[in-house]
C-alpha cells in the first residue's frame, strides 16, 4: 500500500541577515535531511524542545515554506508547491493558537466557506450543506457561523480550526501543538474528538506536541527530533518508557510527573546548541552521559528491532527500565 | 454606534466634529447661497472694511466681494485637501501593503525609494513637483498628494507586516486564496482602521500644505479664490488693509483646529490599543473598597496570610468576582501550590497580595493579606513600595515580556537592588553577578552584560528568579514560571527553585495549571475553581485521594505518561462565567455526584482532617483513590 506521506532527504536552511545583493550573512540548518514514512491511517508524534525544526517540518510539510533539498510525496504523488489549491486538497494544517488563526474581521461562516469556495469550488447550497455537515461532526452548533471568533473560547476557536481544517477535505492533518494554548480540562475533549474524526473519516495525522504524556496517548509512533534530526523513532507505548536514544531518556526523565521525586536530570547550565556555530558529530554529544570519541561522528538513524529505528552510537539497552 | 459614542466621549473631538460639519455644509451649499460674483472686479469699492453695506467681510484689493471669495476658496481648498488626502492614503497604502506582504527584496527596494522621497524637506519636493509639471491647482494637489505618499506607505507597511505573519494568513493561503485575494479579503480589512486613523490626523496638515502652495503662487490661479491665495493676495495690504489677510487665515485656523480635535478623537476611538484602556494609566496600586470588618490573620506561624481576599472587575456595569473569597497561607520555608485553570483567579489572587491588579478596573473588595503582621490592603502606597520587590517578589510567565529589552539584564538587575538599598553601583553590580551565578547562569561576571534577546528562554527566566531574589525576599510569588519553558529546562528551573527555599527559607506561593509541577515542588496545595479554594491540604494526600469532585475529575483529565494510546476523561461543559456565578457549589453544573443541596445557599470550605479542607457537602471518601 501507498504510504499517505513519503518523505526523502528533505531538509531546510534559513539565511539569516539577508542582503540587497550578495550572499547573506549566514546560514541556518533548521532541519537535517529526513527521510520519513507514514503510513496511511497512522497517528505519528512528532515531539522536541523548541528549536528542533518541529514546526519547520511542518510548515513544509503544507507547502508554506519551500523546502531546500528533498522531496514529499503524498499518496504516491510529489507536491506540487506551484499550485497552493492543490497542496491544500491533500494536506491541511491545525494551528496552536486558536484564536490567532482566525481572523478577527471575518465571520465564521465566511472562514469556513474559503476552503470549500477555493479549493472545491462548491454552490452556495452545496457549501451550506458541507458546513453544516461538519460542525454536527465537531460538535459545534450551527449558530456560531454568524459570529465572530474573539466571541469564542480556546476551545471552541480550536474546534472551528479542526473544522476549516476538514472542510479541505484532505486525508492527511498536520496537527501543531493543537492543545498546548487549552486548559487540561478542554484539551482532552478536543483530543478526544480528533480521535473520534480521524475514524470516521479515515484520516492520517502527524501530531507535533511538547507533552510527552499527550503525544503518547494520541500517537501509534513517536519521532524525537534533536536540533533539526529524528534521533529516535519508535511505536509510542514503548519509545518514554524504554527508551533507546539517551536524549529521549532526558525527555522522559524531565516532564513532570504525579508520584516522582523532583531531580534535575542532568547539569544544571546545559543548554541548546548555537544554530549559527552547530557542534561537529552528534548533537548531542555535549549533553549525553554515555559520549565517546567515537559521536564525533553523525550517528546515521538505523532500525534497531521492534520497529524502532535510532540514532545513537551508545543506544540505551532496551531491557533496562 | 459604539464608535460615534467614544468619539462624543471626547469633548474637543465633538466640538471639532460640530465645526467642520458647519463648515462643510457651508462649503457644499455655497452655490445656492445669495452672495456676490467672487471673481467680478470692482476697484471703485477696493479695501472696504467688514460691515459695511452689501459686502459682511468687506472687500479686497480689486472690490472683490470677501465673504463670497471666503465661502468659494474654502470650498476649493476643502476639496484639494481632501482629494490630495484620499490619493496619498490610496496610494501609500496600497504601496505599504504590497511591501509588507511581500517582504525581502521587493519591501527593500520599494521601502528605499520611499526613504529617498523622505529625505527631501517636504516644501521642497512640492516645489520641484509643481515646477516640473507648472503651475494649477491641480499639479498642486498632485504635488501634496506625492509628499504625503510615504507616511503612508511606511505606516502601513508596518502594520502589514504584523499582520501577513499571523496564522490565519497561512490558513487563507492553505484555504486555496490567491495572493491578491488574501490582500483584499485578509489583509485590507484589518489595515482599514490604520489608514483612517493616519488619514484623519493628517488632513488637515494636507490642506495647510495646499495653502502653502497656494500662497506661493502656485496653486490656484488667479482669480479662482482658495484660501492660501487670498492669503497671498492680500498679503501686501497686511497693515493698511489688515482684514483681507485675517479673514482667510482665521478660517484656516478654525479648519485646520476642527480637523486636527477630530481627528485625534477618531484616533483614539479606532484605536484599539487604546480602547483597550492603554491611555488610563493604572493607578499605583489596586483600589480597596472594603466594607465588612478586615479579618485578622488566621495562620499562626504564617509568614503571608491571605484571609477573606475579593477583587472585582468592574467593567462597563458589569461585575466579575474573579476571587470571592480566598484563604491561603505560607509559612517560611514553605512551597503552597495554587492550581486552577484560566479564569480560576490563581493570578488575580497574586497579584492582589502586593496591590498590582490593574486599577481600574480591578477594585479589592474584602479580605485582609497579613505579612509578617501587617495588612497589606490598603496600605499606603510608600509602604507597599517598600515591600514590593525587597520582601515578596514575583517571577512572571513570561520573562521576554518583563524584562526591558533596551537595558542589559546587569542595568536591570543593579536598579532593582538600588531602588530599596542604597549601595554604591559597583557594590550592586558585584552582586548581581553573585545573584547570577547563584541562579547558575554560566559565565555570569560576562553574561551580565547580554541584552534579553541574546538569552534562551531558560537563561531569561533565571534572570527573573536571579531579579526576584535580588533583595533576599521572604516571600517569592511565582505565576506560571515554567509554563513558556521546554521540559528539560522546566526541570532545570524546579530543582533551582527547590533548592533556593530550602537553602533560603523562602515561602513560595507557586502558581500552576500542571499538577505534575506541584507534585514535585510543593508542600502544600490548594486548589481553585470560579474564583474560589474549593480544596487544600498536603501535596501527597490530595494527590493520591483527591476529596473535591473537581481536584479528581481535573487530574483524570490530565495524561499520565507511561499508559499507552487510550481515550482520555474529560469534564464536560465549562466553568461558569464569574459576573453570574450560579447560588451554592459552581461546579455544580458539570459534576456527576450532583444533588439539591449543592445548588442552594453557601457551600463553605469544611475542614476533611487535621490539614485537609474541602468545599464540597458530599466528598469523596478520603480513601478512595483517584480515578
Amino acid at each position: 500500500m501507498t504510504p499517505a506521506l513519503r518523505l526523502t532527504d528533505l531538509s531546510k536552511t534559513f539565511d539569516l541577515g539577508k542582503r540587497l545583493i550578495g550572499p547573506p550573512r549566514a546560514r541556518v540548518r533548521a532541519l537535517q535531511p529526513l527521510t520519513l514514512e507514514v503510513p496511511s491511517g497512522e497517528t505519528l508524534g512528532i515531539v522536541g524542545e523548541s528549536g528542533c525544526g518541529k514546526s519547520t517540518l511542518a510548515r513544509m510539510l503544507v507547502g508554506l515554506l519551500e523546502p531546500s533539498t528533498g522531496r514529499i510525496e503524498i499518496e504516491g504523488a510529489p507536491l506540487d508547491r506551484a499550485d497552493p489549491a492543490a497542496f491544500g486538497r491533500r494536506i491541511q494544517y491545525v494551528f496552536q493558537d486558536p484564536i490567532s488563526s482566525l481572523n478577527p474581521r471575518k465571520t465564521i461562516r465566511q472562514i469556513m466557506e474559503a476552503p470549500l469556495r477555493h479549493l472545491h469550488g462548491m454552490t452556495r447550497a452545496a457549501r451550506a450543506a458541507r458546513i453544516a455537515e461538519i460542525f454536527a461532526a465537531v460538535n459545534l452548533r450551527d449558530a456560531f457561523l454568524d459570529r465572530y471568533p474573539h466571541e469564542f473560547s480556546g476551545g471552541q476557536a480550536q474546534r472551528i480550526g479542526i473544522a476549516r481544517a476538514l472542510a479541505a477535505e484532505a486525508r492527511i492533518l498536520i496537527l501543531d501543538e493543537p492543545v498546548s494554548a487549552l486548559d487540561v480540562s478542554v484539551q482532552a475533549q478536543v483530543l478526544n474528538l480528533l480521535a473520534d474524526l480521524k475514524t470516521q473519516f479515515g484520516l492520517t495525522y502527524l501530531f507535533i506536541s511538547h507533552d510527552l504524556a499527550v503525544v503518547e496517548a494520541v500517537s501509534d509512533r513517536v519521532a524525537v527530533l534533536y536540533f533539526g534530526s529524528v534521533v529516535e523513532l519508535g511505536p509510542a507505548e514503548r519509545i518514554f518508557a524504554r527508551p533507546r536514544h539517551p536524549y529521549t531518556r532526558l525527555l522522559a526523565d524531565s516532564a513532570p510527573v504525579v508520584g516522582r521525586r523532583l531531580a534535575a536530570p542532568e547539569g544544571r547550565e546545559t543548554e541548546l546548541p548555537d544554530p549559527l556555530n552547530p557542534p561537529t558529530g552528534c548533537a548531542f554529544r555535549a549533553r549525553c552521559p554515555r559520549a565517546s570519541a567515537l559521536c564525533a561522528t553523525v550517528p546515521a538513524l538505523r532500525p534497531d528491532g521492534d520497529g524502532t529505528e535510532v540514532a545513537c552510537h551508545h543506544p540505551l539497552d532496551p531491557e533496562q527500565g | 454606534m459604539s464608535f460615534l459614542r467614544l468619539l462624543a466621549r471626547n469633548r474637543l473631538a465633538l466640538a471639532g466634529l460640530v465645526v467642520m460639519a458647519c463648515v462643510c455644509l457651508l462649503a457644499l451649499v455655497t452655490p445656492l447661497l445669495p452672495l456676490a460674483a467672487p471673481d467680478i472686479t470692482d476697484t471703485g469699492n477696493r479695501f472696504r472694511p467688514p460691515f459695511s453695506e452689501g459686502a459682511l467681510l468687506g472687500t479686497d484689493h480689486l472690490g472683490r466681494d470677501l465673504l463670497s471669495r471666503l465661502l468659494w476658496g474654502t470650498r476649493l481648498s476643502l476639496a484639494v485637501g481632501l482629494a490630495a488626502a484620499v490619493t496619498a492614503a490610496v496610494l501609500g497604502a496600497a504601496i505599504g501593503i504590497v511591501a509588507g506582504f511581500y517582504g525581502g527584496r521587493t519591501d527593500n527596494l520599494i521601502m528605499r525609494g520611499v526613504d529617498m522621497l523622505m529625505a527631501f524637506p517636504y516644501i521642497l519636493l512640492a516645489l520641484a513637483i509643481v515646477a516640473a509639471l507648472g503651475p494649477g491647482l491641480m499639479n498642486a494637489l498632485i504635488a501634496v498628494a506625492a509628499v504625503n505618499i510615504p507616511f503612508f506607505a511606511r505606516n502601513i507597511r508596518g502594520v502589514t507586516v504584523g499582520i501577513a505573519h499571523k496564522e490565519f494568513v497561512d490558513a487563507a493561503r492553505l484555504s486555496g486564496m490567491s495572493d491578491l485575494r488574501i490582500v483584499l479579503t485578509e489583509i485590507l480589512p484589518n489595515v482599514v482602521p490604520v489608514i483612517v486613523i493616519a488619514m484623519s490626523t493628517t488632513v488637515g496638515w494636507m490642506i495647510l500644505e495646499t495653502a502653502g502652495l497656494s500662497f506661493l503662487g502656485l496653486g490656484s490661479q488667479p482669480p479662482v479664490a482658495d484660501l492660501g491665495s487670498m492669503l497671498g493676495e492680500a498679503r501686501a495690504a497686511l497693515i493698511t488693509s489688515p482684514h483681507t489677510s485675517v479673514v482667510p487665515g482665521a478660517m484656516i485656523l478654525v479648519i485646520v483646529m476642527a480637523i486636527n480635535l477630530l481627528g485625534d478623537g477618531v484616533r483614539d476611538a479606532l484605536d484599539p490599543r487604546l480602547k483597550s484602556g492603554a491611555l488610563n494609566r493604572p493607578l499605583p496600586a489596586t483600589q480597596v473598597a472594603r466594607d465588612a470588618p478586615v479579618p485578622a490573620a488566621q495562620g499562626g506561624a504564617a509568614l503571608l496570610s491571605i484571609d477573606g481576599l475579593k477583587t472585582e472587575f468592574r467593567v462597563k456595569g458589569r461585575v466579575y468576582r474573579a476571587v470571592g473569597g480566598v484563604d491561603l497561607d505560607v509559612r517560611p520555608g514553605e512551597c503552597l501550590g495554587l492550581v486552577g485553570e484560566s479564569g480560576s483567579g490563581k493570578s488575580v489572587t497574586a497579584l492582589s497580595v502586593m496591590g498590582l491588579v490593574a486599577s481600574p478596573p480591578g477594585v479589592i473588595t474584602g479580605g485582609s493579606v497579613h505579612f509578617d503582621g501587617q495588612d497589606l490592603i490598603g496600605a499606603r502606597y510608600e509602604t507597599l513600595r517598600r515591600i514590593r520587590g525587597d520582601r515578596v517578589a514575583y517571577i512572571f510567565q513570561d520573562p521576554q515580556a518583563t524584562l526591558h529589552p533596551l537595558y542589559t539584564i546587569g542595568t536591570q538587575l543593579v536598579e532593582a537592588i538600588r531602588a530599596h538599598h542604597a549601595v554604591p553601583r559597583a557594590e550592586a553590580r558585584a552582586r548581581a553577578v553573585d545573584l547570577l551565578g547563584a541562579v547558575r547562569i554560566p559565565n555570569a561576571a560576562a553574561r551580565i552584560d547580554s541584552y534579553p534577546h541574546e538569552l534562551s528562554g531558560g537563561m531569561r527566566q533565571r534572570v527573573g528568579i536571579a531579579m526576584a531574589l535580588a533583595n533576599d525576599p521572604d516571600v517569592i510569588i511565582a505565576d506560571e514560571p515554567t509554563t513558556a519553558l521546554d521540559v528539560t529546562v522546566q526541570a532545570q528551573i524546579l530543582a533551582l527553585l527547590d533548592e533556593l527555599r530550602r537553602a533560603r527559607g523562602l515561602a513560595i506561593l507557586f502558581i500552576t495549571h500542571d499538577f505534575g509541577v506541584v507534585a514535585q515542588l510543593c508542600d502544600r496545595v490548594a486548589v481553585m475553581y470560579a474564583g474560589r479554594i474549593v480544596e487544600t491540604g498536603p501535596t501527597d494526600a490530595i494527590l493520591s485521594r483527591p476529596a473535591h469532585p473537581y481536584t479528581a475529575r481535573l487530574m483524570a483529565c490530565v495524561p499520565a505518561p507511561g499508559g499507552g494510546r487510550r481515550r482520555l476523561a474529560t469534564i464536560p461543559g465549562l466553568p461558569p462565567s464569574v459576573d453570574d456565578l450560579p447560588a451554592g457549589c459552581a461546579f455544580a453544573g458539570r459534576c456527576d455526584l450532583v444533588q439539591d443541596t449543592c445548588r442552594r445557599g453557601e457551600i463553605t470550605l469544611d475542614p476533611l482532617t487535621a490539614d485537609r479542607a474541602v468545599r464540597c457537602p458530599t466528598p469523596l471518601r478520603a480513601g478512595a483513590p483517584a480515578s
